[in-house]
């Protein structure tokens, strides 16, 4: 008897308690999403709020695709997502280049060693992101700390510029998002049985065909999940692109800031949005589908 | 035969550099005494006094520390039961839309959930008034729905760890659903929500994105002034102000780092 009144209770509790954070999460993150298509449709007018009402005085539906068609036939913004697209995955190739060697070698590390060394990839992760972008401000710039160690040098006679070009924004994403790719393919490559490896090289597999036949396939998952991490938030990155780049690198984060505090077109800015979540929606699904599968073969 | 090759060392090295000499620039020219931030003129720590005086940095820290506290604490209460819900309570209805709503703030475009957070402020503005300014009340909702995810995934991840036996043990002796999770089940992951509330303070802090666009006029945090200061370029004040924030971070996880590893080696034995 007693045991049924505890499952009972149990699962009244269970509704209760998960209710704050449903509810929660239903308005300030679900609604938002449903009031950003709804101004999407919209069409901007001089008003506060600056956007004309879903339905009019007549209780007629008023809402058009115009922005939308603006979008997609618009030459500058199609070249805008299409940039902001390819730096992302630009960025996240060079992360990976970067990130899987040292991912590699700290899961090969003694455990003491292993410890410090993620310490120190973890410790810039909780250094305020801003100020890790404002640091390659100071040392990218002409009179910056390379160009004067290099003038110093001799090897150059006038400065370098690097500052505000589309290789100050690569700098800053690589090094921003580089934690976020070394951490999951540390995870999945310290699961891994090494012995494999060395298996396959005493039976007289090269370095290189042992990487690519069993290090690489086993190491997928991670290598999923980080390049999904770093790729999904670079393509809307605003900060970067802020700081580090010229004022033609027009990125798709910046331009909807812009369109929406400059220009104050909130319809426009609204389906910029769209379209951008659009475009990161798949990746977010194959991300969580990859963790979800991630967990069941790690349990 | 663990031992590393020597490309795998090098990458090691060079990324390693790679991470932290940027940083240390930014501490060696915070003792510059020149006001030309890229031209070393002497050692100075005159830019730390004047950071001291300058009223507008203390208050714009002061709020961030007041939303940081206010967002990781409700985060922690929300992103732990929703943890617990998503290691615990098995296949419940509508799960895969909970699991979606509580992980994507994690990697959806700061710049689309900014915006999307700020328009429904606004309408809820005309429709019920409410919020009537915006500032640190609409910061702290943002703060804390980002941040919800990143508690949810510690504490899941520390339960899934852990198997169920104790808290079953409880339940067929009889105790109460509630008092079972107030009295076995919160012990066993403290360190979870501990490290779920610092991780969701720190992201609190840091956050210029979110905040730029649900705050109102006047209301300023921390990155919002910094960030419309370095827009300009380098500045010798804000290179002390970063390397106060980074000693102090440093520190911070430092002390957390060994508190966490000896605990780590007592439940290990």
């Amino acid at each position: 008897m007693s045991e049924q009144i505890n499952k009972q209770l149990s699962e009244a509790w269970q509704r209760f308690i998960l209710a704050l954070p449903y509810t929660w999460l239903l308005i300030f993150f679900l609604a938002p999403f449903a009031i950003i298509l709804k101004i999407s449709v919209a069409d901007p007018i001089l008003a506060q709020p600056p956007f004309t009402p879903s339905f009019g005085d007549a209780g007629e539906l008023q809402i058009s695709a115009d922005n939308y068609v603006f979008l997609l036939t618009d030459k500058l913004y199609a070249i805008t997502y299409l940039k902001s697209v390819m730096m992302a995955a630009i960025a996240t190739l060079f992360c990976l280049a970067i990130g899987f060697p040292i991912a590699y070698g700290i899961a090969r590390s003694t455990p003491g060693t292993r410890n410090i060394l993620l310490l120190l990839i973890v410790l810039p992760f909780w250094i305020s992101f801003l100020l890790r972008v404002y640091a390659w401000m100071g040392l990218l710039n002409n009179y910056g700390v390379i160009n004067n160690f290099l003038m110093w040098l001799g090897v150059i006679e006038q400065p370098i510029p690097m500052m505000y070009t589309d290789f100050a924004i690569y700098i800053g994403l690589v090094y921003s998002y580089l934690p976020f790719m070394i951490l999951p393919l540390y995870a999945t490559l310290e699961r891994m049985n090494l012995d494999l490896v060395e298996a396959a090289q005493d039976l007289g597999a090269t370095p290189a065909q042992a990487f690519w036949n069993i290090t690489w396939p086993l190491a997928r998952p991670g290598v999923i999940a980080g390049s999904l991490l770093v790729f999904i938030p670079a393509t809307g990155e605003y900060v970067i692109p802020y700081l580090l780049g010229g004022p033609d690198s027009l990125l798709i984060g910046r331009v909807l800031f812009d369109e929406f505090f400059i220009n104050r077109d909130w319809p426009l800015a609204s389906s910029v949005a769209v379209v951008l979540l659009v475009l990161v929606v798949v990746p977010i699904v194959i991300l969580q589908r990859n963790q979800a599968r991630d967990a069941e073969q790690a349990t | 035969m663990t031992r590393n090759s020597r490309f795998v060392i090098s990458m090691l090295v060079f990324g390693y550099a790679f991470l932290y000499i940027p940083l240390l620039s930014v501490v060696v020219y915070s003792f510059n005494d020149s006001r030309l931030a890229t031209v070393w003129g002497g050692f100075s720590t005159r830019w730390y006094g004047e950071l001291l005086k300058n009223e507008q940095i203390t208050s714009a820290l002061f709020l961030s520390l007041k939303i940081g506290v206010t967002a990781a604490t409700l985060a922690t209460l929300f992103g732990t039961i929703a943890g617990i819900a998503l290691a615990r309570f098995g296949r419940f209805r509508s799960r895969s839309l909970f699991t979606g709503l509580v992980l994507s703030p994690m990697v959806m475009p700061e710049v689309i959930t900014g915006l999307a957070l700020l328009l429904l402020f606004v309408s809820l503005q005309q429709l019920i008034g409410w919020p009537g300014q915006r500032g640190f009340g609409t910061i702290t909702i943002a703060h804390t729905t980002f941040a919800i995810a990143y508690v949810a995934v510690i504490v899941q991840s520390r339960l899934s760890a852990m198997d169920e036996s104790l808290e079953e043990a409880a339940m067929d002796l009889g105790g109460r659903p509630f008092r079972v999770m107030i009295d076995i089940t919160l012990p066993l992951i403290a360190p979870a929500m501990l490290a779920g509330w610092l991780l969701a303070f720190t992201l609190s802090l840091d956050d210029l994105v979110l905040a730029s666009f649900v705050s109102g006029p006047g209301g300023s945090t921390l990155p919002m002034l910094i960030f419309s200061k370095v827009k300009l370029g380098v500045t010798p004040d804000i290179n002390a102000l970063a390397t106060l924030i980074i000693v102090f971070i440093s520190v911070g996880v430092l002390i957390a780092w060994s508190i966490a590893r000896r605990m780590g080696k007592d439940s290990s034995g």
